[in-house]
């Protein structure tokens, strides 16, 4: 690229071309845990994505009438069923956790011990409670209105196939990253982070850049989680 | 950090304005090179045997491990192929029931592409030269990179353990087209192919950790000076087709739990309502067209996941023993990204008859064509190489010399394909088969061998046996054109694939039995060449003639290491610096026929080298 056009380019995006153009690195002063965990998030958002399109196309392709959303997912509350209340609070409580994610990694990079682990601890809270509150959905749905992954009293069985499926696989992020917090959690109290002691299994230095890390994770988690909301309970 | 980082982001964008030139004050000096950025990795020194060998964190000690073990199961691909071929030449000994072919076909497609091919170019070759190209002193993630291994050693396990479960393997064919693959009256339909849908997952889970590695090793842990674009081809090879898995597999693995889960749960995803044995199954409403693309938008990119580190590993191996740069470097790095992003777009010429709309076909014939571009640039581009180069026939150079000719073989029966009103006739043929086998078969073994013989001072120290290799070379490569050959014929005159006999009758040529039992034997023998080949690995690793370092005079990274094979942390105290490309073959004005990456401008002084 000749030094004209270069100059006129935006300022942050000058300094593509000749990042790579460069030798050693491609992302200048990225971490290469942090540039890992962006490209195992591009390959996870195309599994989520082939998902979410098959749930498309079965969706178009079933004979049967797909079952209304509003109606399956109401929660009874003092006797009205409420459309899509639970899943609400739901999303509410995992929105919220990205947002103490977010402080925890803020608080990290200050070596504020004390206020990184409890940002931590509240997310990983946060977390535990989408879970609970998703086991607690699913036995609804199961035990109380008969959807099970094969049928449902609603209409299209697959209804229940991608539902239980796709939220499944979702909540299995969720989980992983329960553990994550919460093992991230003692690490941050016992100080780890600040004397850069030894992972157990990877026998590598441990470094406060990991809450970062573990953060694009969990923010990912709750991007995802918007998307399957719009698809499964809004459409 | 972020603040700071902010600054440090912002200066270095008012001085990059003119990028490659050097700060002005100092001297330039001819030999300037940036500093480190960072410090050295931090690697894991092991102190056990186990911790040496077994559960390795050295990626050269991984590569071997993923070779071996994609080898040996190979190995099992083989003779499963064996014992096909002597079913389909002498159908009257009844070698195989028409169910064991149906998973032998199965185990045999699946075993070649996914934990032979794939895992041996990516995993195998992978590992043990990326670091070493890139002047690197390990990957990236050694512990993540041991897990990998590790777990395609299991999902290899799991695939070999369901010959013996109840009902066998699966017999689905290696697409595992559902609905038949999960219905009764499939082998397998039970145990089989849950075993392998459970094995490919693993896979994907596995491979995806070796492939981060792989990705950040190469974008984020060069030596000084080693740009991007002084990179060996075998690494831009490796690194698309990583990113290509790393994108093309999710659809793979959420193909293979949809299907787990209607073979299981009984969801309908891909079920439609059927009737099974006069019974209306429980199923309902699902579709079999789904499975088809999902299953595509994996597979076609899986070829080039096969295929671009074959070129890649090509283009190094000819320019090396033709003493030529490689013609046209950035084009071959252009056309190894562009194939791998056309390659997304064109996956449905894999079901021109499945029933899709017509339409479609129109689209994906006509991506399949402009995908040839790019594969053609590469082609010519070895051609130049070669033309006027100082060629040395040595058993690499045979090999690749090998590969391109069986390449653009298999490469023009795919212009055939590729074109819808071509294809219906000819699909589900033999004419298939002879296709797939040249371009993703034949000519990525050849390139598997000639890299072997290229790379294997390198591993053990000594040579190959030379004498021994040239009888394997002119085997192989003369036999699978006996092979396969015949079978364009035979799909021209309408021999159906994955058909366990081929009876005498009317619709037959004669000439197509006698065909069949002139492959098979050429099938045993090229089979028989193979065993020499392990026979010359392990002997030659033994007692093999002692190599010189740098025995092909090649000017990569990997060959400058201090020690022959590299130690632990590759490069001893210093990690090398760069100040060329790779390619600096018989350069005018130069003293040697190669000048090394590592030679600095200022020991060259006259030599008239390409700017890199
Ligand atoms: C000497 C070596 C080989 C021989 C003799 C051989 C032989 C065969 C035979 C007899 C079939 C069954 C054809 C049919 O009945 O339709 C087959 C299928 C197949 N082979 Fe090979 N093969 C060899 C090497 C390879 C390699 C290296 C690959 C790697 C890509 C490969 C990939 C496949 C695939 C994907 C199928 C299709 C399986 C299916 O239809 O589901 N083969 N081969
Ligand atoms: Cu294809």
């Amino acid at each position: 690229m000749d030094q004209a056009a270069l100059k006129k380019l935006p300022r942050g995006w000058k300094s593509i071309p000749s990042d790579l153009n460069s030798d050693q690195t491609a992302f200048k002063g990225v971490n290469w845990g942090k540039a890992m965990m962006w490209i195992f998030l591009l390959s996870d958002t195309f599994i989520f994505s082939c998902f979410l399109l098959s749930y498309m196309t079965g969706r178009g392709s079933t004979v049967l009438p797909w079952p209304n959303p509003s109606q399956v997912f109401a929660l009874n509350f003092m006797g009205v069923p409420v459309p899509l209340l639970l899943i609400a609070i739901m999303t509410f409580v995992l929105i919220t956790s990205s947002g103490t994610m977010a402080m925890a990694v803020k608080y990290g990079y200050e070596k504020n011990r004390k206020l990184c682990g409890t940002f931590l601890l509240l997310t990983a809270l946060g977390g535990l409670t989408f879970v609970g509150m998703q086991a607690f959905e699913w036995s609804k749905l199961i035990f109380h209105e008969g959807v099970r992954p094969w049928s449902n009293p609603y209409g299209a069985p697959q209804f229940g196939s991608f539902f239980f499926m796709i939220t499944g696989f979702h909540g299995t992020h969720v989980s992983i990253g329960v553990i994550f917090l919460f093992i991230f959690t003692r690490k941050v109290f016992r100080g780890d982070f600040d004397s850069g002691r030894k992972g157990y299994f990877t026998s590598m230095k441990s470094d406060y850049v990991a809450i970062e890390i573990l953060g694009l994770y969990w923010h990912f988690v709750d991007l995802v989680w918007v998307f399957i909301f719009a698809f499964f309970y809004l459409w | 950090m972020s603040d700071e980082f902010d600054k440090k982001i912002e200066a270095k964008a008012d001085t990059i304005v003119d990028a490659g030139s050097v700060p002005s004050g100092s001297a330039p000096g001819i030999d300037y090179v940036p500093a480190h950025e960072k410090p050295d990795q931090e690697l894991y020194h092991s102190h056990s045997w186990w911790t040496t060998y077994v559960f390795s964190q050295d990626a050269k000690y991984i590569g071997i491990q993923y070779a071996i073990t994609a080898i040996g199961t190979g190995l099992i691909g083989l003779v499963l192929s064996w014992m096909m071929r002597l079913q389909l030449a002498f159908p009257g000994l009844g070698i195989l029931e028409p169910s064991a072919y149906y998973q032998f076909i199965t185990m045999h497609g699946m075993i070649m592409v996914i934990y032979l091919l794939t895992a041996l170019f990516l995993g195998g070759f992978g590992n043990l030269l990326i670091p070493l190209m890139c002047g690197a002193r390990d990957m990236a993630f050694p512990y993540l990179n041991m897990v990998s291994y590790w777990a395609f050693l299991l999902a290899v396990l799991i695939l070999l353990s369901s010959f013996f479960v109840p009902g066998g393997p699966t017999g689905a064919g290696w697409t595992l087209y559902p609905p038949q693959a999960i219905t009764s009256g499939t082998p397998g339909s039970s145990a089989g192919i849950v075993l392998m849908l459970i094995s490919l997952c693993v896979f994907v889970a596995g491979f995806t950790m070796g492939g981060l590695n792989y990705i950040i090793t190469m974008l984020q842990s060069r030596a000084r000076g080693m740009t991007l674009m002084r990179l060996p081809l075998t690494c831009w090879g490796i690194f698309t087709a990583t990113v290509l898995a790393l994108l093309a597999f999710p659809a793979l693995l959420v193909g293979c739990i949809m299907m787990t889960l209607d073979n299981l749960l009984g969801t309908s995803f891909f079920m439609p309502a059927m009737i099974s044995m006069g019974e209306k199954l429980s199923y309902d409403g699902g579709s079999p067209l789904l499975f088809q693309h999902l299953f595509w938008f994996f597979g076609h990119p899986e070829v080039y996941i096969i295929a671009l580190p074959a070129f890649g590993i090509i283009s190094d191996l000819i320019s090396v023993h033709a003493r030529k740069n490689i013609f046209g470097y950035r084009m071959m790095v252009w056309a190894i990204v562009g194939i791998g992003a056309l390659s997304f777009f064109v996956w449905a010429h894999h079901m021109y008859v499945s029933g899709m709309t017509p339409w479609f076909g129109y689209f994906f014939a006509t991506t399949t064509l402009i995908i040839a571009v790019p594969t053609a640039i590469k082609v010519y581009n070895w051609v130049l190489t070669l033309w006027r180069g100082n060629i040395h026939l040595t058993l690499p150079m045979l090999f690749a010399l090998a590969f391109i000719v069986t390449f653009v073989n298999g490469g023009l029966t795919g212009i055939f394909l590729g074109n819808v009103t071509v294809d219906v006739p000819l699909s589900d043929t033999y004419f298939v088969v002879a296709h797939f086998h040249m371009v993703m078969g034949i000519a990525p073994i050849l390139v598997v061998f000639g890299a072997i013989y290229h790379w294997f001072p390198l591993i053990t120290g000594r040579m190959l046996h030379e004498g021994i290799g040239r009888i394997h070379f002119w085997v192989t490569f003369l036999g699978s054109y006996a092979i396969y050959f015949p079978m364009h014929y035979q799909g021209f005159v309408g021999v159906p694939r994955r058909y366990f006999e081929i009876y005498d009758s009317p619709y037959i040529t004669t000439s197509t039995l006698h065909l069949n039992v002139f492959i098979t034997i050429a099938a045993l023998i090229v089979g028989a060449a193979q065993l020499l080949f392990l026979f010359n690995l392990i002997y030659s690793a033994r007692a093999g003639e002692k190599a010189e370092k740098n025995p092909w005079k090649a000017n990569s990274l990997e060959w400058l290491t201090p020690e022959m094979p590299p130690g632990h942390g590759n490069f001893g105290k210093e990690l090398p610096v760069v100040y060329r490309w790779a390619y600096d073959f018989n350069v005018p004005g130069a003293d040697k026929d190669y000048i090394p990456q590592t030679v600095p401008p200022s020991e060259v002084r006259y030599a008239k080298v390409e700017k890199t």
